[in-house]
């Protein structure tokens, strides 16, 4: 390639100066988000869901722990935050510091299968305008036996103000999506 | 090339017989004889000598009409009474207002003698001077257009766009990352004075890529020492804003002359029958200039312009993942409405581009010159995305600056009854895909260098006939330096063929140097038989190449503003085409039809099919796949155009394509639907030159589509379930009425004001179109009022 470029600077006068230099440094990929960890304390128990997909948006697909998903005591309330990290960066970046910080524009939603048990977001983790953000929250869990799945969605630039949204309804949220995984899990 | 051409000339008969001749010469106001002007009497046509003569037999006595006409002249018709043999000779005068070539019309001005062209007159474009090239483009059956929201729009050909149509920009072929769906011709309309259009490959000296056809664009040119301008106002209802263009021509024959240009559009959000779309707003800021010295044996031209455009991208169709896309298609309502605003905020796109030329051109003898040509470009397209920090929404997501330096060498002579046109051209092109912008960009940084070599000869056998062919061959190589993330180089398997690409490694990703080699033939031959003058019979095969572009290539990864998963292959090897293509020309004085039928057998057909879903921590996201298959397109376009009054005109235009998967057997997907276009006119030049127009547009329901449609889980009330995503369903029908009319008052005798009315989609019609990427999110525009007010002084 080098002799091509002299044969083209002999034949084409280069009148103009342009940026030929590439640069053959890699992207440093900002504002990727590799993990997302949700951890449930209740009944003596601490539970940790978590998807993580160390290649972006390549093709292999978020690695779920635990495998075969997690087992809640049936009746039991837990206690739940999420987290948001960037595995890429070392240390991992935390990214739940900045959804909290820009918490007027970020919301949590918690999608869980009913019989599994329910969601309710925790009132003191609530944006500058008193809205929730949804990092923390309690999950009672529901009768013995039942399966199903828990939806985490994290959204950006949404409409809090739309119906349903300050209690955890995404149907009417809109905006973009920055984070959705979905987890197995079981009450026993 | 030659052995074909007498071949033809066996196969052809001669029409020779007497009745009574006509003679004469032909000159212009300086009483110097114009060669190759059109002399037509009864149905006898035929072109002037090197001195300006003519001779005509066979015409038959009585009351005969003479039609004599020459580029860039005003033509005489009349009407004479022929009882002898006569002769007659005419002097023609300049127009001023007429636009030719930019070289002096000596030689032939066709860009291929045995193709059609359609061209776009500069009353025309100035119509779709708030709009685009693409929109005034669509004035020519068989061209459709693709669009991204309202604003970005790209021709499309016979069923094919993008790098398969290189549009041709003052001599220059615009390198605007034109691989891009929804990159938009860079260019202002305003800049053009002629379009032509070529449904075909048949143009070999501008490059033997072109599958779907060509475009054109030429500036007006006038060749008379005088100074003219011309302003153009443009208010819009829809999106409440407008355009002002304005330019300056000094023209002259020999000597100097310049010309100048700028133009501004502001458009806030457009407005569909029932809501805004949001972010649909659009800016444009250009300029064009140029200088230009003639003499009798030479001329020289300089010229610059820079085009400079922000456009929104309506923000509901910034998707996150498949979710978000199923619920789009499946609730027809955009997720994003908010209040009409002239602000343009992410995901929106900022271009710009340059290009500047020198060319000079030498005339060696009579008929026989040679032109130089060098022209650089410089394009930057930067992409603004939603960010999830949004300190970051001022950074551009992608920043691709695309260099292009190319210099031309072409040689054209007359001998005898041949003319032959040769040349090469040399392009150097470097693309520098910034790293600044923290997302791995689709297209890497690469370098390109091209070479090509052409030959073209026609052949003559008498004023009515003519046999045209050419051979072009094009060497090309392309360097890219990319990284790839491990994973995606594993799963795409490219260890087998490519791990010789592998320089190092970075973290999880691969730093490679894939660099492609392409040595392409391409060639054409064609005819041209005029019977007549009443009909014209044109037959062209064409065997094009094109290398597989950049994003073909090299895309990977997710495209943020379709919220697509594009996966490129380095495997993927050069499309060639073979295209048959034939025009029939037929006029009754009063009533005249062409129809166009083609057929396109392309081998290595690119396209974009949609493959399923890859799972990331934001979800599922579609992803569609570049693919090769073999595909046949076959079509026809049908032109008529009837003189009902002296007051009241009607035209059609029909277009029909039907795209086949040969390898799947199946249809291929996003050709356009079947179109019929409707026009009347009323003109009554005593009333101010009153034009009237109404103009019917029926596109049919597109029903030949492949179904790519997937599966995938999404929770509905608070439960996984399994839907199907229809991304393959074509919207229904739908039939638009537009309206134009305009009247035009001269102040004096250099001075006149043209003003004109317009609604377009006058019924308000709420409806969606195939060609448009973002028919899973909103509806097309509603009913737009607009006016314009032309000055020329």
């Amino acid at each position: 390639m080098k002799n091509l470029k002299l044969i083209a600077l002999l034949v084409i006068p280069a009148l103009f100066s342009t940026s030929c230099s590439n640069d053959d440094a890699p992207v440093n990929e900002e504002e990727v988000i590799t993990t997302v960890r949700v951890t449930l304390v209740g009944g003596g128990q601490t539970i940790i869901l978590e998807s993580k997909d160390l290649d972006g948006d390549g093709p292999n697909d978020p690695v779920l722990t635990p495998i075969g998903g997690g087992a809640l005591v049936a009746g039991t309330t837990y206690t739940g935050s999420t987290e948001f990290l960037n595995e890429l960066e070392d240390p991992a970046e935390d990214i739940t510091v900045e959804v909290q910080e820009e918490g007027a524009e970020h919301q949590v939603f918690y999608q869980l299968t009913p019989s599994l048990g329910t969601v309710t977001y925790n009132a003191t983790n609530v944006d500058i305008n008193g809205k929730p953000i949804g990092l923390s929250f309690t999950l009672v869990a529901g009768t013995s036996g039942s399966t199903g799945n828990l939806t985490v969605t994290l959204r950006h630039e949404l409409d809090k103000s739309a119906a349903g949204v300050a209690s955890g309804v995404i149907t009417n949220a809109g905006g973009s999506t920055d984070a959705e995984v979905t987890f197995s899990l079981a009450v026993n | 090339m030659r052995f074909l051409s007498i071949l033809f000339f066996f196969l052809v008969g001669f029409l020779g017989y007497a009745q009574v001749a006509i003679t004469g010469i032909i000159s212009d106001e300086n009483g110097l004889p114009l060669r190759d002007a059109h002399v037509h009497i009864a149905n006898k046509t035929t072109s002037t000598d090197v001195n300006g003569s003519y001779v005509l037999s066979g015409i038959p006595k009585g009351k005969q009409k003479l039609y004599i006409s020459f580029i860039g002249y005003h033509a005489i018709a009349e009407t004479i009474e022929i009882s002898t043999d006569l002769t007659i000779n005419r002097q023609l005068k300049l127009d001023v207002t007429k636009l030719d070539d930019i070289t002096i019309q000596q030689l032939s001005n066709s860009k291929s003698e045995s193709s059609n062209e359609q061209v776009l007159k500069s009353a025309t474009i100035e119509k779709f001077s708030n709009q685009t090239l693409g929109e005034a483009l669509k004035e020519v059956s068989g061209v459709s257009i693709l669009k991204t929201g309202s604003t970005i729009v790209k021709p499309v050909i016979n069923g094919l766009h993008s790098s398969r149509v290189p549009i041709i920009n003052n001599n220059v072929r615009l390198e605007d990352q034109q691989w891009g769906t929804e990159h938009a011709p860079n260019f202002d309309i305003n800049a053009a004075g002629k379009i032509t259009v070529i449904k075909g490959a048949s143009a070999l000296q501008y490059g033997g890529d072109a599958i779907g056809g060509i475009v054109f664009i030429e500036p007006e040119v006038i060749k008379k020492d005088t100074l003219v301008g011309k302003t153009i106002l443009n208010l819009a209802s829809n999106g409440m804003g407008g355009s002002l263009s304005s330019s300056l021509q000094k023209g002259n024959r020999y000597g100097w002359s310049w010309n100048a240009l700028g133009t501004f559009k502001y458009l806030g959000d457009r407005e569909t029958p029932d809501y805004v779309l949001s972010n649909s707003g659009n800016r444009e800021q250009n300029f064009s200039g140029g200088i230009r010295f003639a003499k009798e044996k030479y001329n020289f031209n300089a010229m610059y312009s820079f085009y400079n455009a922000q456009i929104g991208i309506i923000k509901a169709s910034h998707i996150g993942n498949v979710n978000d896309l199923y619920n789009s298609i499946n609730n027809q309502q955009p997720s994003v409405i908010e209040p009409f605003s002239y602000s343009i905020d992410a995901p929106k796109q900022e271009v710009q581009h340059h290009l500047a030329k020198i060319n000079f051109q030498r005339w060696l003898s009579e008929n026989t010159s040679i032109d130089l040509q060098y022209a650089f470009q410089f394009n930057n397209r930067l992409e603004f995305d939603v960010r999830r920090s949004s300190a970051n929404n001022d950074k551009a997501a992608l920043d691709l600056q695309l260099a292009t330096h190319t210099f031309l060498a072409d040689y054209k002579t007359v001998i005898g009854n041949w003319r032959l046109k040769s040349g090469l051209n040399l392009g150097y092109q470097n693309n520098f895909a910034n790293p600044e912008t923290g997302v791995r960009p689709l297209i890497p940084s690469y370098e390109k260098l091209d070479a090509g070599l052409y030959g073209i000869a026609v052949y003559k056998f008498d004023n009515a006939t003519s046999l045209e062919s050419g051979i072009r061959y094009d060497f090309s190589t392309i360097e890219a330096t990319k990284y790839y993330l491990k994973s995606r180089w594993t799963e795409r398997g490219y260890d087998a063929n490519f791990s010789h690409f592998i320089l190092g490694e970075e973290g999880n990703q691969w730093l490679t140097k894939p660099t492609f080699n392409y040595h392409n033939i391409t060639a054409n031959i064609g005819f041209r038989k005029q019977f007549h003058h009443e009909m014209e019979w044109l037959v062209n095969a064409s065997l094009a190449s094109r290398n597989p572009n950049p994003s073909e290539l090299f895309s990977d990864g997710l495209h943020h503003s379709t919220g697509q998963v594009e996966l490129g292959d380095l495997r993927l090897e050069k499309e060639q085409a073979y295209k048959l293509n034939a025009t029939f020309k037929k006029d009754w004085k009063s009533f005249q039809v062409q129809l166009n039928p083609f057929i396109n057998r392309i081998s290595n057909f690119i396209y974009l099919q949609p493959i399923g879903f890859e799972t990331t921590i934001r979800g599922a996201f579609p992803v569609w796949e570049f693919k090769q298959t073999e595909a046949l397109l076959t079509g026809f376009d049908i032109n008529t155009k009837w003189k009902i009054t002296n007051h009241f005109s009607h035209e059609l235009g029909m277009a029909y394509v039907n795209g086949q998967n040969l390898s799947s057997d199946d249809y291929l997907i996003d050709m356009p639907p079947f179109v019929i276009n409707n026009k009347i006119q009323y003109k009554n030049e005593s009333w101010f030159n009153f034009v009237s127009e109404l103009k019917s547009e029926l596109v049919f329901r597109q029903n030949q589509f492949p179904n790519y449609n997937f599966e995938t889980n999404i929770v509905v009330n608070n439960e996984l379930t399994p839907v199907l995503v229809d991304i393959s369903s074509p919207p229904k029908g739908y039939h638009l009425l537009h309206f134009y009319s305009e009247m035009t008052f001269k102040i004096n005798k250099k001075n006149s004001l043209t003003t004109s009315f317009s609604v377009q989609n006058i019924m308000d019609t709420t409806y969606r179109d195939y060609l448009n990427r973002q028919r899973f999110f909103v509806d097309e525009m509603g009913r737009n009022i607009q006016i314009q007010l032309k000055f020329n002084y």
